[in-house]
């Protein structure tokens, strides 16, 4: 195929496209994201490829490999169309029976699909599940649909299109619809997309950069990775509208070395997008230029921060630096650098497409459009959420991610990753946009929200993401690198029952000191986890230290585990299994803990059908 | 061009492009700093030269060292605030290095004698307080050796890789430019031990002394241009054959 020269041959191409696919054809989508690959659906792509060649089916048939649909929970997820039905966790094993009644027949397999766990009801379609209903796809609409090798795939339902439109409207056109749209960078500051663009563009000078910020590092979070994955051209469609209304001709994707798939899939789109003639030169006759290198990160968490990124991308350590100067006036080799994350970009061509007005009427007023959230920790629904802004934390934890599991309590959700913010269960009704959970005391993050029930310690909690955060920090600032490695030994001490109240009262004093006093983001968020959850859960740190009990259970040395001798039935379970041989016991009769030999490893109660481990 | 700021409520100009901390220094107002040289790039790693400025209307708090001064900024260089943000600071820094003196004497300043705590249990580089004078100063001279390891509390000071660098020449630029005089130098009359290797000295050829070592001598020559003999004399002796020449000019 040769490059398009102009846009009316992208038009002619994406007819002739259309037309080879026709809207009622029948189509199978595996999904080939992250989680569903971890699952084995490349096996699962295999079986269906062989199965429909038996069938002689292959060429009536599509098989595509699609991008993460989101509900990760219920992997590996197949969709069919024309119908939009969807199958959960399908095995290779089932392949020839859906091939043979839902393919050919055009029957229901009842039991592959979606049982809601609190209506029993199933569900036949994707849209009916409570997981998607809720939700607004705006970012992920396509992540299900399209084959994220295939630029056809993503040329026929539009794509390039924002591109084609953007060219005609001119740069200051562009530009000042992403400011009327109100978009904000979704990579955790939320600072508006439109006035870092038009800095960029208003500084003087003979050369502009745009970055793509990929370095997704929060431990949890796979927004910017789903899309990356799954729809890596609306990426590449998004820089080059950006690049046009700034006037650069470079750009960056500073992606995580972790992600392997991710920049595979983007390598992909990016060479097709050259062969295309949408990156390169003179891009479809308009005289705009521009092309778009992968740098790959090395693994530091702190690179995700704009200025440490940027030094990385020079090749220096990734050492933050203090800014103003913002990246928009002096970045990369000291020239005007616009950097937004993935899914920011992500968020433009649908913006030029349908228009400034229809963007800012979703979500909020002050926090306009969607925003993707990796739903996980103690919730049904585990997956990728997104969600028009403004909707509540109620209604995505419990109406989206379908509630805890097992009955239990909702204790917390933690927004914003390892240096968001806990909120209480008084907190769920707060709408979640940019400025009230900042107001809330956590934050919006790039979009990581970790659900927590009555099991989890928030004493413990605070302390595993100091311990996270005292090794990312680059170790520039005194208060970054010594506070949090203070803070993190104090809150040791909290759980080891080894603290008082002064030690509550310093935990508090040197987190204010490490939010105040250091240099970049990193170091003013990092305190975070220990600042909410005083404010909200100051019981427990006080349970810790005067009671030297730790109420949920959690902490080792403040725990102590014993056998109910009213429920010990003696079936020896435990007993088997105690790697420490400090059960006792014969078969048939109450089983007992020897304490000195425990190591409170938890196995026993695991494995105990009486409940009659209790944990004090 | 000029900017005009004020310090403590008083007009102070300084020059498009200055750091606040040597605008304020030079205009007589005291701001303490342990990681701050003139010579080499700010990075605000000490976080001891904490001010606050108001700008736009916002106040914040920060370090002075790396904040480039703009025009209608109304600096504050001691508060309740201030005092109790760089006392914590320095409390941190005294827990890691209890026998650097000048951080001693600064904290002690700040009302802090024993850190809350305990030492850090390292023997890498006792004392150093990650402020990276030695690398920036390195690096300024062209050489580069030393670097930071590690991040996080992880962070040391040391030599890539951990093996004595070849780019290093000898020249005692990060000893004497540490704050807490945590490097290790060792010299006799005829060489001198650093960062894991010896170099030789060139000697006096009037008297014999130690005047740069040969590694540093043949760096300088060749990068700064110098002429071939511009090391051959010690600073004395250089003196003395100058005031002689002086001497022997028919006036």
């Amino acid at each position: 195929m040769a490059a398009f020269k102009n846009a009316k041959q992208l038009a002619d191409h994406r007819k002739k496209v259309v037309a080879s696919r026709p809207e009622n054809r029948k189509a199978i989508a595996v999904c080939a994201g992250t989680g569903c690959k971890a699952f084995g659906s490349y096996k699962l792509l295999d079986a269906f490829k062989k199965e429909l060649k038996k069938r002689k089916l292959d060429r009536k048939v599509e098989l595509r490999a699609t991008g993460c649909h989101g509900f990760c929970e219920r992997g590996p997820l197949v969709l069919f169309f024309p119908e939009g039905m969807l199958y959960q966790r399908v095995q290779v094993k089932d392949v020839e029976e859906i091939v043979k009644q839902t393919v050919v027949k055009e029957k229901v397999i009842d039991r592959l699909l979606y049982q809601d766990p609190t209506t029993g009801k199933k569900h036949k379609k994707e849209e009916d599940i409570p997981f998607y209903k809720h939700q607004a796809r705006l970012v992920l609409k396509n992540n299900g649909l399209i084959d994220p090798t295939s630029i056809d795939d993503y040329i026929r339902i539009g794509g390039y299109n924002s591109l084609v439109k953007a060219l005609g409207m001119g740069p200051e056109k562009v530009l000042k619809e992403v400011k009327a749209a109100k978009l904000r960078g979704r990579g955790g500051a939320g600072f508006p997309a439109g006035i870092k663009w038009e800095t960029c563009r208003n500084t003087e000078s003979d050369k502009r950069y745009v970055i793509c910020n990929a370095d997704e590092g929060d431990p949890g979070a796979f927004m910017d990775r789903s899309v990356l994955e799954g729809n890596p051209h609306s990426v590449v469609e998004g820089m080059l509208i950006g690049a046009y209304a700034i006037g650069a001709d470079e750009g960056y994707v500073y992606v995580r070395q972790e992600y392997p798939l991710a920049v595979e899939r983007l390598e992909i789109a990016l060479d097709a997008a050259r062969k295309q003639g949408l990156l390169g030169k003179n891009i479809l006759g308009s005289g705009f230029g521009f092309d778009i290198h992968i740098n790959r990160g090395g693994g530091a968490f702190v690179c995700g921060e704009e200025s440490a990124l940027i030094a990385s991308i020079e090749g220096h350590r990734g050492v933050p630096k203090r800014r103003p100067p913002y990246p928009a006036v002096c970045g990369l080799w000291g020239k005007p650098t616009n950097i937004n994350n993935v899914e920011t970009w992500a968020n433009v061509p649908p913006i030029i497409d349908r228009g400034a007005k229809w963007f800012a009427s979703i979500g909020t007023q002050g926090s306009t459009g969607t925003k993707i959230f990796s739903l996980v920790g103690k919730v049904n629904n585990t997956g990728l959420v997104e969600v028009p802004m403004g909707m509540t934390l109620r209604e995505i934890v419990f109406d989206i991610g379908g509630g805890i599991p097992g009955g239990k309590k909702f204790k917390a959700v933690q927004t914003g990753g390892p240096s968001g913010g806990c909120l209480p269960e008084k907190k769920l009704d707060v709408p979640v946009d940019f400025d009230t959970l900042l107001r809330e005391g956590a934050m919006m993050g790039s979009g990581g929200m970790i659900v927590m029930d009555e099991d989890t310690c928030m004493v413990d909690l605070a302390k595993y993401f100091l311990r996270f955060l005292k090794f990312e920090s680059c170790g520039n600032c005194t208060s970054c690198r010594d506070g949090l490695m203070r803070l993190h030994e104090l809150l040791v001490d909290i759980a080891a029952g080894r603290g008082t109240e002064a030690t509550i009262d310093l935990v508090e004093e040197l987190a204010q000191v490490v939010r105040d006093t250091s240099l970049c983001a990193l170091g003013s968020t990092a305190a975070n986890p220990v600042l909410s959850t005083l404010r909200y859960f100051r019981d427990e740190y006080e349970a810790h230290v005067l009671k030297k009990r730790c109420p949920a259970g959690v902490c080792k040395e403040l725990i102590t585990f014993r056998i109910d001798p009213k429920t010990c039935n003696g079936c020896t379970l435990c007993r088997v299994r105690c790697p420490q041989e400090a059960v006792v016991g014969k078969k048939g009769q109450v089983h007992k803990i020897i304490q000195k030999k425990c190591i409170k490893c938890g196995i026993c109660k695991d494995v105990c059908n009486q409940d009659a481990v209790i944990v004090e | 061009m000029d900017v005009k700021l004020k310090i403590n409520d008083v007009e102070v100009s300084a020059q498009k492009g200055e750091y606040l901390l040597d605008v304020a220094r030079k205009a007589g107002f005291e701001i303490p700093s342990l990681c701050h040289h003139e010579a080499v790039r700010p990075i605000g790693s000490c976080r001891v030269c904490l001010v606050e400025v108001v700008a736009g209307g916002k106040t914040s708090l920060t370090t002075s060292c790396n904040y480039v001064v703009e025009p209608g900024i109304e600096v504050t260089t001691d508060s309740e605030l201030i005092h109790k943000m760089r006392a914590v600071n320095l409390e941190l820094l005294l827990a890691r290095a209890p026998g650097a003196r000048r951080v001693r004497d600064l904290a002690a300043r700040y009302g802090v004698s024993r850190p809350r705590f305990a030492p850090v249990d390292d023997n890498w580089l006792p004392n150093c307080i990650l402020c990276e004078l030695c690398v920036r100063v390195c690096e300024h001279q062209g050489h580069s050796a030393l670097s930071t390891l590690g991040r996080g509390d992880q962070k040391k000071i040391g030599l890539p890789f951990n093996r004595p660098a070849e780019s290093c020449v000898g020249c005692g630029a990060c000893y004497s430019v540490c704050p807490t005089e945590c490097i290790l130098m060792k010299e006799t009359r005829t060489n001198r031990t650093i960062w894991g290797q010896t170099f030789d000295f060139v000697p006096c050829k009037e008297c014999g002394a130690p005047v740069i070592t040969e590694k540093h001598r043949d760096f300088a020559i060749k990068n700064q241009e110098l002429p071939e003999n511009y090391y051959d004399l010690c600073e004395a002796c250089k003196q003395a054959a100058a005031s002689k020449r002086f001497a022997s000019v028919a006036w």
